[in-house]
């Protein structure tokens, strides 16, 4: 364990999450939160667990994707390592440098280190703004000083480079189909020349065909920019393509992080078995996936120890009792399992 | 044997200020008692307004313009409503995407599965809770009793889409129209309602009509299959060929954009451009603008369906025509 974490600290990181914990306070106001307990008012606070200790590292150059089901924390974790969300407890540290507690001030060179992409080009982009403007912003805000011919082509050049040809500039949001709007928020988030984007289901709202476009255009950007993706999403087979680790969530806790072609050939955690096991893969006939009990739970009342075990057919006394650290296994693969732990998965 | 369901060269149209638009530009596809059919596109191709015509919901300003459904031997695109209302819901029935549209916010699982068994069936109050409770089991929903009680926001979306299906059951249709069911739904939520739809189209030979944009999805429960491409249907044939082999150049193109597990990190072959808009389709061939081999016949004339025995169907592309060969 320790011979682990000197190698990778003598490895360059882009991002360093450590024990990262975000809750959402839900309590609402005073009226809502107040109830009897034993014929006393007390104040009760309710909060959604949407992160729960979760720590990994990027490093220069890969694509590391966060995959898992509706509400288990991906989007958030996202937003919160590009500092968009304050974290509860935990760091999070740019190229060795802590970025969680900066002012807004102190943040703002990392800003134009990082960008964001988000998934619904409909609403990340302002629609009483040209696409020119809209590309323009970020250039001039990050780059105080900068003439007017500097920023035009500037402009130009990353609207070539996402495919959209740079006389359509003045047209706006609305004027565009969506696989276009989603080339100029690429193209934002480009204009800046970052490090480092978090892609959050960039595709999900684009048809089959748009989606090879677009992916084909943030691989070409990676490979040209040397850019790194912390890339989200639910779509499995698309991880598979264009990733090189995949981090699994479920219920705001990271199950398994491993390189891709580990995850997909030998899965180990019991929850990454049955969701590759769902995906509906072309020239398959019938259905053989594995079947997970019950539903998932509400990440306001996590469940006591692995947070999976309600629904896991290995569960025993120790995976209810005792929360399961992430351990390495010998191809490098990282499981936070009792069972995979013990050698009985 | 009579078919389960023809649909012969169906034209709908909507009438709009600047002249009629044709959203369907006749599709002819025909079902087999308990056979299953998957309707594929992209968005805007028309599968919807597909499904939504054989049951004749197309809502003013849409129209059928020309061309008739015939269900179980009876033409069904031109009864009054009265008629149709027989029909739908009742011998057809229809599921769609999103549950929470489906299902009425305020009022319990209970109260809206027994209006379905009370509107379709003469029986009593008892009877009616019967017969919900009997289909809520056949759905592998846990406690039904309870779920009978409960509102639509206090469940999951698994489990609303699971009441739709459900409902859609009680008055024992012969066909299912599902449009796009499990969108909505997270991965191992879909492989559930999947597999819950076979096993009842199987157990009960009902036949379905498969509405989605999911080439998976399709491959894992039909038998047959159609690609609709701007309001036409361009391929249609037997779905495990067709996924190994499609003939027609967009079905190629929209398999080929898929990634897959051997192509790991490398560029996805693209479709460029995009589905015109359905007030724009050019002439010719509608995907000629797009298609790599496209010939000069492919600008003017409009190609018909050629026969395919690679796919077992029929293909809509010059490329197929033998004379031409």
């Amino acid at each position: 364990m320790i011979m682990n974490q000197t190698l990778t600290t003598t490895i360059e990181k882009v991002i360093s999450v450590e024990n990262l914990v975000k809750h959402f306070d839900i309590s609402g106001g005073f009226l809502d939160r107040l109830s009897l307990r034993g014929g006393r008012p007390t104040l009760r606070t309710t909060s959604v667990k949407a992160v729960n200790n979760v720590s990994f590292n990027i490093f220069p150059g890969e694509t590391f994707s966060v995959v898992g089901e509706s509400g288990c924390g991906k989007s958030t974790l996202g937003r919160t390592v590009l500092g968009l969300y304050p974290p509860n407890s935990g760091r999070i540290l740019y190229r060795g440098e802590r970025i969680d507690n900066l002012s807004a001030s102190r943040m703002l060179p990392y800003r134009a280190r990082m960008q964001m992409i988000f998934q619904d080009p409909y609403a990340s982009l302002n629609p009483r703004m040209s696409a020119r403007q809209i590309l323009e912003e970020p250039v001039l805000f990050h780059n105080p000083g900068i003439t007017r011919g500097e920023v035009r082509d500037k402009v130009d050049e990353v609207m070539d480079m996402v495919g959209v040809d740079p006389q359509w500039g003045e047209r706006f949001p609305h004027e565009f189909s969506g696989g276009q709007r989603q080339r100029i928020s690429i193209a934002r988030a480009l204009a800046v020349d970052p490090e480092f984007i978090v892609a959050d289901e960039p595709i999900s709202a684009l048809d089959v065909s748009i989606q090879a476009q677009v992916l084909n255009l943030l691989m070409e950007a990676q490979e040209k920019r040397g850019l790194t993706y912390m890339f989200i999403t639910h779509d499995l087979s698309v991880v598979e393509h264009i990733s090189t680790r995949v981090a699994v969530m479920y219920l705001g806790t990271l199950c398994e992080l491993a390189r891709t072609d580990e995850l997909y050939t030998s899965p180990r955690h019991p929850y990454t078995q049955a969701l590759l096991s769902a995906i509906p893969r072309l020239g398959e006939t019938g259905l053989k996936h594995i079947r997970l009990k019950g539903e998932v739970p509400t990440p306001i009342d996590l469940p006591s120890g692995c947070v999976f075990h309600g629904r896991c057919v290995y569960g025993n006394e120790r995976c209810r009792r005792e929360i399961p650290n992430l351990h390495t296994l010998e191809n490098g693969t990282r499981v936070a399992c009792h069972g995979v732990e013990e050698g009985r998965i | 044997m009579t078919k389960l369901l023809q649909v012969n060269d169906l034209v709908v149209k909507f009438g709009l200020r600047a002249g009629d638009l044709t959203a369907l530009n006749g599709i002819t596809f025909s079902l087999d008692p308990g056979e299953r059919m998957g309707l594929v596109g992209e968005s805007g191709a028309g599968k919807s307004v597909a499904g939504f015509s054989v049951i004749n919901l197309i809502g003013k300003p849409g129209f059928i313009a020309s061309g008739n459904v015939v269900f179980e031997g009876e033409e069904i695109s031109s009864l009054p409503l009265e008629k149709m209302r027989d029909i739908r819901g009742n011998r057809i029935s229809m599921i769609f995407q999103d549950p929470m549209m489906t299902l009425n916010p305020v009022l319990t699982v209970g109260t809206q599965m027994m209006e379905t068994v009370l509107a379709h069936k003469k029986v009593s109050r008892a009877e009616a809770r019967e017969t919900a409770l009997e289909n809520l089991r056949k759905v592998y929903i846990p406690s039904p009793e309870k779920r009978l009680e409960q509102y639509p926001h206090e469940l999951s979306g698994g489990m609303r889409q699971r009441i739709v299906i459900a409902t859609s059951l009680i008055t024992n249709p012969s066909l299912i129209i599902a449009d796009e069911p499990t969108t909505a739904l997270d991965v191992t939520i879909q492989a559930e309602i999947m597999d819950l739809l076979l096993e009842l189209c199987e157990k009960e030979r009902k036949g379905l009509i498969l509405i989605t944009h999911d080439l998976g999805v399709v491959s894992q429960v039909t038998r047959k299959i159609a690609v609709m491409y701007a309001g036409r249907i361009i391929e249609k044939g037997e779905t495990d060929k067709i996924v190994r082999n499609p003939q027609h150049p967009y079905t190629r193109g929209l398999i080929a954009a898929l990634p897959q597990t051997e192509q790991r990190g490398k560029r996805l072959a693209q479709i460029p451009g995009m589905m015109p808009n359905l007030t724009s389709i050019p002439p010719g061939c509608a995907f000629n603008p797009r298609c790599p081999h496209a010939m000069d016949i492919c600008r003017t004339r409009e190609p018909e369906m050629f026969p395919c025995p690679e796919t077992g169907g029929e293909t809509a592309c010059f490329l197929l025509d033998q004379e031409r060969k």
